[in-house]
């Protein structure tokens, strides 16, 4: 038992879909829609209640150069998104029936026996992941593949990765991995490649890790989440000053109508 | 074989001399270059959108949109009101006020009592494993400490409004008035909170346009209580109060520096509460419940007797109105607010088009 992460690479992803399609059988997944997004070869969009791996099709063009591009051809990244299992996980902190836990392996897990889809997870992600099943009832996530990992395997979409773009270990090892892989790419040419791990941020790093090319705010990814837990000084101290306002207020307001009364 | 030959009907474009002169152009560029420059045909809807640093991942919304329904912000109305009358009715029975202003309070505390637990149980998704929220008491999450002081408020404002009743019907005793006396003062210390946490629990999120006004929205909340406590004590026949009228005066006053506070800035953050349906619903809850009442007030004040009676009667249903009005603006300014892609990629508004919404 050890604590451990994703690595999805998107300079190896082939965008087959795979791992999509290995995460819904192996967890029983409902279907997502089955409509046209009219903007790129994805027509999913994002990861949801009923997503939980999701292919990001990302079609830019390039300066010229970079990793053997043809200036006049569009580079096509891929990427598969998942949930990033935050080291602060906002969900996790806002879950109000406790049915959010941290797992063993470090991940964040929903309990579906407990979720009463209360609906409050779903406005404290800060990478808009976890959602309500409206026809269910229940917020629903990746579990990390819990199950699998308790019996020692690796989680469904690592496994059936073609191209080892999802790769799955010990969150230590792998972040070394991260750095050695963004080392060789770069060696490469590929100097605009880097890793998205927002340790810097109030997230605290994530056991989702992901090396893109370019800005990785064309995946998506923002450059500064933020776990709501911090602005929750801000918001007790505003509600006790309102308290005090009120309970003020409403005090000199009875005692001087109390007074002009003459009692 | 010559009969479905003789069915063949030409179909397409109908030739003409400038389509013809662009055929011979490309054969001359053929012949001239050896390869033709030319884009063919745009497919319709191209050029495609692509991902850039200023389209973010092609305009989809990072963050997901609150999925409460009605109930959520209508309990905001209910429980915000609630807790203030709860606080207003225990001051005025320890100030020795008038008894109908007292037992008007606890009425409407009781009332929000019954009400704002069921509508928090209506919007769960599984309604029925509403108990699940007692399994832990958790300081870091305001919905669970919100469930909590709800829990404490309603048993508090029901059982005193309760024994307040059975007192005066069936004549006063000692049990009942320590459950009364017990009750109020418990109702008062939990209508404190519970009038305006609900700004804290929208507050704590990702949602740019909540957590922006994170300091503010307690506050801003607490005021919206309050006009409607006021409003709804007026409207029951309690309309000669004075510390109503300076509590309602107070209200639309702060509401009306909480409108000056967002119409005075321009920060993007901002805008679901100025552009789009929810900039109209909040602005519509504002001025009834700012400088509508404010104005009505301050012309009772003014006025003879039988006017001063009909401005308070119209300040009273603008701040109740107002109220129930800015709840459910709050929230829809939350849907468009996680509409709004560019806010947690940190994109400045430019000139690329809104894709994917």
């Amino acid at each position: 038992m050890s604590v451990t992460a994703f690595l999805t690479d998107s300079t190896l992803c082939i965008g087959c879909k795979a791992c999509e399609v290995a995460c819904k059988e192996w967890n029983g997944v409902g279907e997502d829609g089955l409509d046209w997004s009219g903007f790129s070869y994805d027509n999913t969009g994002s990861v949801g209640a009923s997503t939980w791996r999701h292919v990001k099709f990302v079609e830019q063009t390039p300066e010229p150069g970079f990793g053997g591009n043809a200036p006049e051809m569009n580079s096509w990244a891929f990427s598969s998104d998942v949930c990033k299992h935050c080291e602060n996980a906002g969900c996790l902190e806002a879950c109000p029936t406790g049915s959010i836990v941290r797992t063993e392996f470090g991940g964040v897990y929903v309990q579906p026996d407990i979720c009463n889809g209360c609906g409050y997870c779903v406005v404290s992600c800060p990478f808009g992941v976890v959602e309500r099943n409206e026809q269910d009832g229940r917020a629903f996530k990746c579990t990390f593949c819990y199950d699998r990992q308790k019996v020692g395997l690796v989680p469904a979409c690592a496994k059936a990765c073609p191209t080892e773009s999802i790769q799955f270990g010990e969150i230590g090892a792998l972040r070394r991995k991260a750095e050695e892989r963004l080392a060789e790419l770069r060696g490469r040419g590929m100097r605009d490649a880097t890793v998205y791990d927002p340790v810097d941020t109030s997230v605290g790093g994530s056991h989702a890790m992901f090396i893109v090319r370019g800005d990785p705010r064309t995946y998506n990814l923002p450059p500064k989440p933020e776990v709501p837990t911090i602005y929750l000084k801000k918001a007790w101290a505003s509600s006790a000053i309102a308290a005090a306002l009120l309970l003020g207020g409403t005090l000199v307001a009875f005692l001087a109508d109390g007074q002009r009364n003459g009692r | 074989m010559s009969d479905a030959k003789a069915r063949v009907v030409p179909v397409g474009r109908v030739p003409d001399s400038s389509a013809e002169q662009r055929l011979l152009e490309i054969r001359h560029e053929a012949e001239r270059r050896g390869e033709v420059k030319a884009i063919g045909i745009r497919p319709s809807g191209a050029p495609f959108p692509q991902a850039s640093p200023e389209t973010g991942y092609y305009g989809i919304p990072l963050l997901k949109q609150p999925s409460w329904t009605w109930e959520v912000p209508l309990y905001f109305f209910t429980g915000g009101a609630a807790g203030a009358a709860a606080v207003m009715g225990a001051i005025a029975d320890y100030t020795g006020a008038d008894r109908k202003l007292v037992r008007d309070a606890r009425w409407i505390a009781a009332a929000g009592a019954v009400i704002s637990p069921a509508l928090l149980v209506a919007d769960l998704g599984r309604p029925a494993r509403f108990l699940n929220m007692l399994r832990v008491f958790k300081p870091q999450s305001p919905m669970s400490v919100g469930v909590w002081t709800l829990l404490g408020f309603s048993g508090a404002a029901a059982a005193t409004a309760f024994a307040g009743f059975l007192a005066e019907r069936y004549g006063p005793s000692l049990p009942l008035r320590i459950v009364e006396n017990a009750g109020q003062a418990a109702s008062l210390a939990f209508g404190l909170p519970f009038s305006n946490y609900t700004g804290v629990l929208i507050g704590a999120t990702t949602i740019p346009v909540w957590n922006q006004n994170v300091g503010e929205l307690p506050i801003h909340f607490a005021a919206s209580g309050v006009g409607a406590a006021v409003g709804l004590l007026e409207l029951m026949g309690n309309d000669r109060s004075r510390a109503l009228q300076a509590l309602g005066m107070g209200a639309a006053l702060f509401e009306c520096l909480e409108g000056l506070r967002s119409e005075s800035s321009d920060h993007s953050h901002l805008d679901p509460l100025k552009h789009g349906l929810s900039g109209l619903m909040v602005r519509t809850g504002g001025v009834l419940s700012g400088p509508v009442p404010f104005l009505l007030r301050a012309a009772s004040l003014l006025g003879d007797k039988q006017r001063s009676h009909e401005f308070r009667r119209w300040a009273a249903m603008a701040s109740v109105a107002g109220s129930l009005v800015t709840r459910f603006a709050w929230v829809q300014a939350g849907h468009a607010s996680a509409r709004q892609w560019r806010e947690p990629l940190g994109i400045a508004q430019g000139e690329k088009p809104e894709l994917g919404e």
